[in-house]
């Protein structure tokens, strides 16, 4: 491949990528608010759209044309830049991601990934770490009370589910010995009927925790401590306004969508699935179906867990994080260690 | 694994940089301005503020950050031994076994010395005025 060649290619996969981040998040928007609408016996939205799913639309045009009032207070360079820094690892994050299977074209093969990284897992968690930032910064260059106290809660939560996430992805790359995210999609390949057998799943506490965590690291209900609005307003954006706002807001769904996203292709065998014996020309769609109905699924769970569980007090939630997930991972850990240590090389007295 | 792997991710910064940059200039420059004292001032519900956002916080947030360096450290050591695990064989496991055994003989000390109590004086004050009869059961 000549250089212009590869730039080509890594553009149009950016482009389709971002172009996609941004479609599924007005659907996610909709999604979510239908779904915890009919949790609550409410209607949701319906006026804009059909099944109002314009909604989300009309409200970021709308957050367009407000104004981004800037208080008095503020350091404005960090203040201008907590938006950026919290939509751009969320958008980077999404490019490991494959979400289908390689296709031919011509004489090249060309992953449905970004880009694979033999760091991917590594580059995963280092960016979501680098998300603790934005709200970091967000809340100390407001200059106001809320946005502060939101975001050194945010600050601990963040990095106390971000060690729980970080151990339960251990054992998945003791199982399938690489960080690389496409090797580990290609790991989970099988038939469909002995899946059970072949998807990391199989590591079920891993599965649990690094979905909790997920959960608490998108600061969402019930570990959305850091927006709490009964307690401060609105937490680290309270100050920001306008497309300022809208920012924070996309970058929340965009983390929740990689979440998902990261918790199939990981645990629950990515894009691989039944083709139903398709011709070649149609086998293509298959995996990209499988990969958006897995994950849209999980998203279901996290909008299924805010319309069900009330927000956790913030002692409950550094124990449950402290004393309870990351004991849990260590003991996992050294069990699964174990196990897959007597598969591989037989018992140690042998 | 090339260089070239990392060039999709170079391209994404960029766009995601000047994608929020623009939105907000644009934003910016479309949208009305009509600034008011009131609306400049830090909001608390209404409430003229009186001081400055503290400025010092409970230790315990200190703590957890700490805290989450180690571990932080930890996964770093455990991936890379993980992703080469057959070559280590039951020695590497025994290695790995006393690494994180000593990780949570750690957890153990610091949840021993309260580290990772949080609302210590809100609990003493709720057993004792408002459930005396565990103080008193927890005595006996």
């Amino acid at each position: 491949m000549t250089g212009w060649e590869t730039l080509l290619t890594a553009a149009i996969k950016v482009a389709v990528a971002f172009a996609l981040l941004l479609s599924l998040t007005i659907v996610l928007v909709w999604f979510e608010r239908k779904i915890v609408a009919d949790m609550q016996n409410r209607l949701g939205p319906t006026r804009a759209g059909p099944y109002g799913m314009l909604q989300t639309v009309a409200d970021g045009v709308k957050l367009l044309f407000k104004e981004s009032v800037t208080p008095r207070r503020v350091e404005f360079a960090l203040y201008i830049a907590a938006p950026i820094a919290a939509l751009v690892p969320a958008l980077l994050i999404f490019l490991v991601i494959p979400i289908g299977r390689p296709f031919t074209l011509g004489d090249r093969v060309i992953d449905l990934a970004g880009t694979d990284l033999n760091v991917a897992v590594l580059y995963v968690l280092a960016l979501s770490s680098l998300a603790v930032y934005a709200v970091v910064l967000a809340g100390w260059s407001s200059g106001s009370k809320y946005p502060l106290l939101g975001a050194v809660r945010a600050s601990a939560q963040m990095i106390s589910y971000e060690a729980a996430m970080g151990l339960a992805l251990v054992p998945v790359i003791l199982f399938t010995g690489t960080t690389s995210i496409r090797a580990i999609v290609d790991a989970q390949a099988g038939e469909f009927l002995s899946f059970l057998g072949i998807w990391n799943i199989v590591l079920v506490p891993s599965f649990l925790i690094f979905f909790i965590a997920g959960v608490a690291e998108t600061n969402r209900a019930p570990f959305d401590l850091v927006e709490a609005e009964s307690e401060i307003v609105g937490g680290y954006h309270t100050e920001y306004s306008g497309f300022r706002f809208a920012l924070f807001f996309l970058a929340e769904y965009i983390n929740i969508f990689n979440i998902s996203a990261l918790t199939t292709t990981l645990f629950l065998g990515g894009w691989h699935g039944p083709t139903f014996g398709a011709p070649e020309w149609l086998a293509w769609v298959f995996p990209i179906v499988w990969f958006f109905v897995k994950t849209v699924a999980l998203v279901f769970v996290f909008v299924w867990i805010r319309a069900s569980l009330p927000r956790m007090r913030y002692d409950q939630l550094m124990q449950f994080g402290w004393k309870r997930l990351i004991p849990l991972t260590l003991v996992w850990i050294i069990l699964s260690t174990v196990a897959i240590g007597f598969r591989r090389f037989g018992a140690p007295w042998g | 694994m090339t260089l070239a792997d990392y060039l999709p991710i170079a391209l994404m910064f960029v766009l995601g940089v000047g994608f929020a940059s623009v939105a907000m200039y644009f934003s910016w420059r479309i949208a009305p301005k009509k600034p008011t004292p009131e609306k400049l001032a830090p909001y608390e519900c209404g409430i003229v503020p009186l001081q400055e956002p503290a400025q010092r916080f409970p230790v315990k947030f200190y703590m957890v950050a700490m805290l989450f360096v180690i571990f932080d450290v930890e996964i770093i050591f455990l991936f890379a031994w993980a992703v080469r695990f057959d070559q280590f064989g039951w020695a590497g496991i025994a290695a790995v076994g006393i690494f994180v055994a000593l990780l949570i003989e750690t957890l153990v000390y610091v949840w021993k010395r309260g580290a990772l109590d949080w609302n210590v004086a809100r609990r003493a004050r709720y057993r004792r005025v408002v459930a005396p009869e565990r103080v008193q059961e927890e005595a006996a």
